[in-house]
């Protein structure tokens, strides 16, 4: 062993004090401040009592968005880099447009303009589809063509040796995707699939605005009344602070493992 | 039509007047070749001249300018062949291997049996150990391409395409990327191959597998066969310049 690699290996007490994760202290501090402050606190605690109502929906209308945003990415992203012509062109129409346009202006457009007027096209009652479903819709529809950035990224990756590989034993195009391509590239492309994941939990409260009741819309409610804007949005903050700090780091420890799989 | 397929008959591989150019760059000009069953054909020549987009023509990775390719009498570039199945009927070896890597080595040699041979489970698997044991390493079946050394991994990949029992086997530069101990362990897998009557077309500077193994020695420049001779003919007796100077450079190293 070199002298280098011994100097790298031995921490000094400097090292040990940059190297600490000082600020997941700060946010664990402030999530431990407002859990004690939620039992204790009367006004905290019967925020929180109403917030919290919301919490099945922020996550139902989050996860069941994000599935139906990953078939959406992922035909949107085969889609962007097809050969053909007129497939590749729609593709590149529906990721551009999506990314053109801010989330919140999108989510009004689609949920209250596309939705109907869709439903009205294919004979559906506009007034069953609950704001629920085209909040889902809505986000899904974004976060599409958000994934299928990510898919392209991912399926470019990897080498074309794959792909002929697989093509000269004989194997379709398609067959080539699905067994060979696209395992590899999912695996390279899950931490950044995670973290639209956490970045659509948070734009999940851009739903409120079409009175979808999940945590934003509850706080919203509950700050309604005078004088209570602080322990709403505070509440707020903690539940969406606690979400995406477990997620995160969740996902960080699924990225070390997979790097250290790789080896 | 038929008279064309009559003709090719006995000739496994039949390349007919083929081109390839990409963009300006010629890479293929005009090559002719015929491959017999059981013919072990080597291409040897310098880096850039062709050699590769000659092999990856035949099984259409490279969709040829002009020219025809016969595999078995079948027609590649005509519309009505299924690709697909004639891929199946010829092995690649690449110089990079190209494994898959997030299978093991026995799902390497399994999968495209179970999804172009259309075989169940259990007969893909026996195909494929066996395929395995032929190449010398059955003990790395449920080992992962990153856990093999390059000659391991070169070596599955080989039994990757005779696990679909294919009619002709083509090596581009199979051991060019091995550290040189291993380069034996992988030339001699090709040199069983060849014993036992595989059809082969390969290109390589291994010039002790060439003599050993090979019928016929082509020499390609610049996009065009030079010479064809049988190895002691083109090494020890070369008929042309371009050739004379190619082999003084490669035996120089
Ligand atoms: N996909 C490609 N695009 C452009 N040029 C290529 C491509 N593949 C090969 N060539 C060119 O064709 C010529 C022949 O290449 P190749 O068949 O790889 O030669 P060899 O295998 O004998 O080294 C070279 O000039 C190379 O740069
Ligand atoms: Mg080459």
């Amino acid at each position: 062993m070199t002298t280098l690699e011994q100097q790298a290996r031995e921490k000094t007490p400097a090292d040990a004090w940059a190297q600490f994760p000082w600020w997941l202290l700060a946010i664990i501090g402030f999530l431990v401040f407002m859990g004690v402050l939620l039992t204790v606190g009367e006004e905290y605690n019967s925020a929180f009592l109403f917030v919290k109502d919301g919490i099945a929906v922020t996550l139902r209308t989050t996860l069941t968005a994000f599935g139906i945003a990953i078939i959406l990415g992922l035909f949107a992203g085969l889609g962007r880099i097809s050969h053909n012509t007129i497939i590749r062109n729609i593709a590149i129409t529906y990721i551009e447009f999506i990314r053109g346009v801010p989330t919140l202006v999108l989510i009004f457009t689609l949920a209250l303009v596309v939705v109907p007027e869709g439903a009205d096209l294919l004979k559906l009652d506009v007034k069953a589809i609950s704001p629920n479903s085209r909040a889902v819709a809505a986000l899904s529809i974004i976060y599409g063509a958000f994934l299928a950035e990510i898919f392209r990224a991912g399926i470019e990756s990897i080498p074309k040796g794959q792909m002929e590989a697989a093509r000269s034993v004989g194997m379709t195009v398609r067959q080539a995707m699905q067994y060979i391509i696209l395992p590899q590239a999912i695996r390279n492309i899950s931490p950044a699939l995670g973290n639209d994941f956490i970045a659509m939990l948070k734009d999940s409260s851009l739903v409120s605005v079409l009175a979808v009741r999940d945590i934003t819309q509850q706080a919203r409610l509950y700050a309604g009344s005078p004088f209570r804007f602080r322990e709403s949005y505070l509440v707020l903050t903690f539940l969406y602070l606690t979400m995406t700090l477990v997620l995160s780091l969740l996902l960080r420890w699924y990225e070390r493992r997979i790097r250290q799989d790789a080896k | 039509m038929q008279n064309k397929m009559n003709e090719q008959s006995g000739n496994r591989i039949v390349l007919d007047g083929l081109y390839k150019y990409f963009g300006n760059v010629q890479a293929v000009i005009d090559v002719d070749l015929q491959v017999r069953q059981g013919e072990v054909v080597v291409i040897v020549g310098p880096s850039g001249s062709g050699k590769s987009t000659v092999l990856r023509c035949i099984n259409h990775l490279e969709v040829p300018t002009k020219g025809a390719v016969y595999i078995d009498g079948v027609h590649l570039e005509d519309k009505e062949t299924d690709i697909n199945a004639v891929r199946a009927e010829v092995g690649m070896v690449f110089q990079q291997f190209n494994l898959f890597p997030h299978l093991t080595a026995l799902e390497n040699v399994t999968i495209a049996q179970k999804l172009v041979r259309k075989r169940d489970k259990e007969e893909a698997e026996r195909v494929g150990m066996a395929q395995l044991e032929r190449v010398g390493i059955p003990e790395k079946a449920n080992s992962y391409p990153r856990q093999l050394s390059g000659g391991q991994q070169q070596r599955v990949a080989i039994a990757r395409s005779l696990a679909m029992n294919p009619k002709v086997m083509l090596f581009d530069e199979p051991t060019s990327a091995l550290d040189p101990e291993m380069i034996k362990e992988v030339l001699d897998v090709m040199l069983d191959l060849a014993k036992d009557g595989m059809t082969m077309l390969v290109v390589t500077h291994e010039m002790g597998f060439a003599r050993s193994a090979a019928d016929r020695v082509v020499f390609m420049d610049e996009g065009q066969i030079v010479e064809i001779a049988t190895p002691d003919d083109l090494y020890n007796n070369p008929q042309h310049e371009r050739t004379k100077l190619f082999l003084s450079k490669i035996l120089a190293h």
